[in-house]
């Protein structure tokens, strides 16, 4: 081979590019390479030092969830022709990939409610702040008024990415667990012109469901009265698909855009990713819309084919001028997507929602019948709810760790924010019967009272 | 495209062009491959179904007292109605209409399409590392956590850049990422500037991520070597010049020589130098961003450590920045105590991330990804990075040699200078004007010979571009196999040009209308 390039050796193809002064000049400071046993030896070793949801009966969620996998989507995710190829550039080689594509579209139009999807963006915080830039885009404004109600990691994601592209971002407090009307409107009317978007969370992170349509309607009314010069905010919300079996579509409530963490599809944890960031909208927004796009056309002998279409917004087309600088899918975390829909099927969302449903409801009554535990809101729940304890929630949920309970997300831990205190999140999904919900309560229960008491001794302990 | 006859290479390329030319519908392509295209959605049958839903074990209420009618969904959504055996036949047929890295060459340049591990996907799919909720107590992930701290200093140790945070989704969010950095570092100091410079090489991401993160964008020319342009830089360079982002080696496959003068310049006048990680595979080990003078470095797991593409994603963008660029970092940051303890700071007092920018998405990562690409690093060691990025070069130039000896230089000459790293870049100009046959026709031509074509038309500066990256994995017969093929395009189109004007013939679909589907597009299944 050197023999054909015409150099000595292969340190002469370096040295005649390179100059000297950058080089390395010595090994790496890493471990020796291994064998593949060696190597799956240790990250076996890794794996066992996690606690995953097969070790111990957990009720965590927040963002990201323990249902099912069907076994089907392991087997169709590891197949090469899915697994292994890239974005698909040459469309004749590639119809299976943008096939999968233009299936996702669809489901996800149609479980929104909304005309157009994209073929998925990176995951549910950033698909916020994606929308945000897009509605900057669109109508020029600089104000995103923002339900508290959101999950504190996509209000910081938000919050990054506004930093850079030069929007304030104005936050709408809850009242009684879902967005405050008044403020919601009163915020959206004093940004008057200034105004870009309003986004809420359905269900919120406190597992409340809103009044979506109420919201929407309140985002372009508060708008509308007042100031001449007063803009329509573009109305987001962040929704969790799999809700969406039993909660009426965010484009049937007034939304324009519905983006959302794609996860509690078919994909597995992963301790946080890969997973997809859903991104649907009304058709005006086609054309500003970030990401891939597949698209039906016919080759030249008139047969049905699908492209990347609308390829004019992306970066390597449009550059500095492009409505994203995304440029892959998750192409195989939607493929899971879109076969666990169809595994689920036209009445399995509906029948899984309503167990999801009656499940949570159980749940929650139990465990807020519980001394020194009460729900932290009245509002309507699907899969999520939040409690609020009289007790340490991180001391409450160590004792729980004991007996291989773990009770859900302390929030505090997660938003920072004082009001937060003692609220624990609970996720409810259908790999949780109700002999598990039942131990949940008992465990729950004793720890709560155990951790109330020994609080209570050390207070009598210590001199006042 | 398995299916694309192995005797094909060894045929005479123009009798059979003639050949396939002459069926209209060509079809190498199975039987079931050439079947009309129909969804999913297209498929079942009322009632059909795969799920079947875990018992209503809890009492039954009524679904209108937990959930207000007026908050309800009035009709199901139409999903398919299938069964498990429909599904998977559905899947795997249209599967069968991709061609995938396992099945053949796949050149395409900036993408290092190296071979993926299967053992990878072992590892990642240990219950202990998939099934781990990303808000387990840091004290029961500590797998995790100490896999994580362990991929981040070895992308320290291979960018020579001392802090590392894992958190960006992509190429193009780590690049954003670094973008926001630069602003914060900025601030930071006081100053406000407005300006980022981007070579016309660059990629597209690089002047999209500009604007989002609110700069201005400011183009470099390329000198006649294929590097920058230093003069330009020189003009250029001034206090309002926020960062300069930069490849090296740059999306023409070349190194640019002078970076340490570059990075002189643009450190002088107070600016940060970005570097676009996506051809680290031809440096690792050799020469690394940090001592070249970078600040801030993307890497992409899914080019250089081998994460599968996934058919256009996933992928993960960590970065590696400076110790003066570390206080920005997103949180939360993983930090080990003298116990060898490992935790997340969502918060640090001090040091990395202090002055964080916040965070780039949820939870703290693409970890599937982290697994994979560590699995790599594992396997192969520093020295084994090293081998890889020395053949991934090797073999470039050895195809290139081997392109120069079919006579092919003369329709498609080397872009920029003699050698190359770890790609290279063809110029189809003469091609065109000589063969009358245009970059696109030559890499539909090449699905007839069972290769995945190059990047085509990238970069925009070279004419006809046609960028080749054939990584470290591939053997050299495979390289003289595609080098056969393009001298045999070539050969074929000086007799008759019509037949890679016209190809594809063999794959499923043939040439597809791309100005019909963005005039009048059409994204979804029309449902009943």
């Amino acid at each position: 081979m050197l023999a054909a390039i015409g150099v000595g050796s292969l340190q002469e193809i370096f040295d005649r590019q390179i100059p000297a002064g950058v080089r390395l000049g010595r090994a790496l400071e890493l471990p020796d390479g291994q064998s593949e046993q060696d190597v799956y030896e240790h990250l076996r070793e890794l794996a066992t030092r996690n606690t995953s949801v097969e070790d111990e009966l957990s009720f965590l969620g927040a963002g990201m969830y323990d249902h099912y996998v069907p076994a089907l989507i392991d087997m169709l995710m590891e197949r090469s022709e899915f697994l292994t190829p890239y974005t698909p550039y040459q469309p004749e080689i590639s119809q299976g990939g943008l096939q999968v594509m233009f299936e996702y579209q669809t489901a996800i139009c149609e479980l929104t409610g909304l005309p157009v999807s994209n073929a998925s963006v990176y995951e549910g915080p950033s698909a916020v702040a994606a929308a945000g830039y897009m509605a900057k885009l669109h109508n020029s404004g600089h104000k995103i008024v923002v339900s508290a109600g959101l999950h504190p990691h996509s209000l910081q994601t938000l919050r990054t990415n506004a930093y850079g592209y030069g929007a304030e971002v104005m936050e709408v407090p809850l009242r009684a667990g879902i967005t405050d009307p008044e403020a919601w409107a009163q915020a959206i009317a004093a940004s008057g012109s200034e105004i870009s978007a309003a986004i809420f969370a359905q269900p919120n992170f406190y597992g409340a469901v809103e009044d979506a349509a109420a919201l929407s309607a309140a985002a372009k009314a508060a708008a509308a009265g007042g100031d001449p010069s007063a803009k329509v905010p573009m109305v987001i919300a962040q929704v969790d698909p799999i809700t969406l079996g039993i909660l009426k579509p965010p484009g049937e409530c007034g939304v324009d855009v519905a983006v959302g963490e794609g996860q509690s599809l078919g994909n597995r944890l992963d301790f946080g990713g890969p997973s997809f960031g859903m991104f649907a909208a009304r058709e005006e927004y086609l054309r500003r819309m970030p990401g891939r796009i597949a698209g039906e056309t016919v080759d030249v002998d008139g047969r049905r084919g699908f492209v990347l279409t609308l390829q004019t917004r992306e970066q390597h087309i449009r550059r500095e001028k492009a409505t994203s600088n995304i440029c892959t899918a998750q192409a195989l975390n939607a493929l899971a997507g879109v076969v666990y829909l169809a595994w689920l099927g036209r009445s399995g969302i509906v029948e899984l929602g309503e167990l999801l449903l009656a499940r949570t409801h159980y749940a929650r009554e139990q465990l807020a019948a519980l001394d020194g535990v009460e729900k932290h809101h009245e509002q309507p729940v699907i899969r999520e709810f939040a409690l609020q304890l009289d007790a340490d929630v991180a001391a409450v949920r160590r004792r729980c760790a004991q007996h291989g309970v773990n009770p859900g997300v302390d929030v505090h831990a997660l938003s920072g924010r004082d009001q937060d205190r003692g609220v624990l999140l609970v996720a409810i999904t259908e790999r949780r019967t109700r002999a598990d919900i039942d131990q949940l309560v008992a465990v729950l229960g004793d720890a709560v009272a155990a951790e109330r008491d020994s609080t209570q001794a050390h207070r009598m302990s210590v001199p006042a | 495209m398995s299916s694309i006859d192995e005797n094909h290479l060894h045929a005479d390329p123009a009798i059979e062009a003639h050949h396939l030319h002459a069926s209209a519908s060509g079809a190498t392509a199975s039987p079931l491959q050439r079947e009309p295209a129909r969804t999913i959605f297209q498929k079942g049958a009322p009632g059909r179904r795969a799920f079947m839903c875990p018992d209503m074990d809890v009492p039954r209420v009524d679904v209108s007292e937990l959930l207000p009618a007026r908050f309800r969904r009035s009709q199901a959504p139409r999903l398919p109605e299938v069964s498990e055996p429909e599904i998977v036949r559905h899947y795997v047929g249209i599967s069968k209409r991709n061609f995938d890295l396992d099945s053949g060459f796949y050149p395409l340049g900036s993408c290092t399409m190296k071979h993926n591990p299967r053992l990878h996907e072992r590892v990642a799919a240990l219950p202990g590392h998939a099934r781990l909720h990303p808000l387990q107590d840091p004290e029961r992930a500590q797998g995790a956590l100490e896999l994580m701290w362990n991929l981040q200093h070895a992308l320290s140790e291979v960018s020579g850049l001392p802090h590392v945070s894992l958190q960006p989704s992509a190429g193009s969010h780590g690049e954003l990422a670094g973008v926001l950095l630069t602003r914060a570092y900025h601030e930071g100091r006081g100053q406000t500037r407005h300006k980022v410079l981007t070579p016309d090489t660059a990629h597209g991401t690089n002047p999209a991520t500009v604007t989002m993160a609110g700069f201005e964008v400011v183009k470099l020319a390329t000198n006649a070597d294929g590097g920058i342009d230093i003069e330009d830089l020189r003009a250029k360079a001034d206090t309002d010049v926020a960062c300069l982002m930069l490849t090296n080696p740059n999306t023409l496959g070349v190194f640019d020589p002078n970076i340490a003068e570059i990075a002189e310049i643009v450190h002088g006048v107070g600016a940060t130098l970005y570097y676009d990680g996506a051809n680290l595979n031809a440096v690792m080990g050799i020469s690394r961003p940090g001592d070249m003078g970078f600040d801030i470095v993307h890497f992409n797991l899914h080019k250089s450590f081998t994460q599968p593409h996934g058919g256009g994603g996933p992928g993960s963008g960590p970065i590696a920045v400076s110790e003066r660029i570390a206080p920005f970092l997103p949180v939360p940051v993983i930090v080990c105590d003298e116990q060898g303890a490992f935790d997340l700071d969502h918060a640090p007092g001090e040091g990395v991330g202090s002055k964080s920018i916040g965070r780039l998405r949820g939870f703290q990562g693409n970890y599937g990804c982290f697994v994979r690409s560590y699995a790599y690093i594992r396997s192969l060691g520093g020295n084994g990075l090293k081998d890889a990025s020395e053949v991934a070069v090797l073999n470039a130039n050895y195809l290139l040699a081997r392109l120069k000896e079919h006579g092919v230089a003369q329709y498609l000459p080397l872009a920029y200078g003699e050698l190359c790293m770890h790609e290279f870049v063809l110029s189809g100009g003469p091609m065109k004007r000589e063969l009358q046959i245009k970059t696109l026709d030559l890499a539909k031509r090449l699905l007839d010979f069972g290769f995945h074509p190059p990047t085509v038309y990238f970069p925009l500066l070279v004419e006809e571009a046609l960028m080749v990256e054939p990584t470290e994995t591939e053997t050299k017969e495979t390289l003289d196999a595609f080098a056969d093929a393009i001298a045999a395009i070539l050969k074929e189109a000086a007799v008759d040009p019509t037949i890679a004007q016209s190809a594809p013939y063999s794959t499923p679909v043939r040439r597809l209308d791309e100005v019909a589907a963005a005039k009048a597009p059409r994204i979804k299944e029309a449902l009943d």
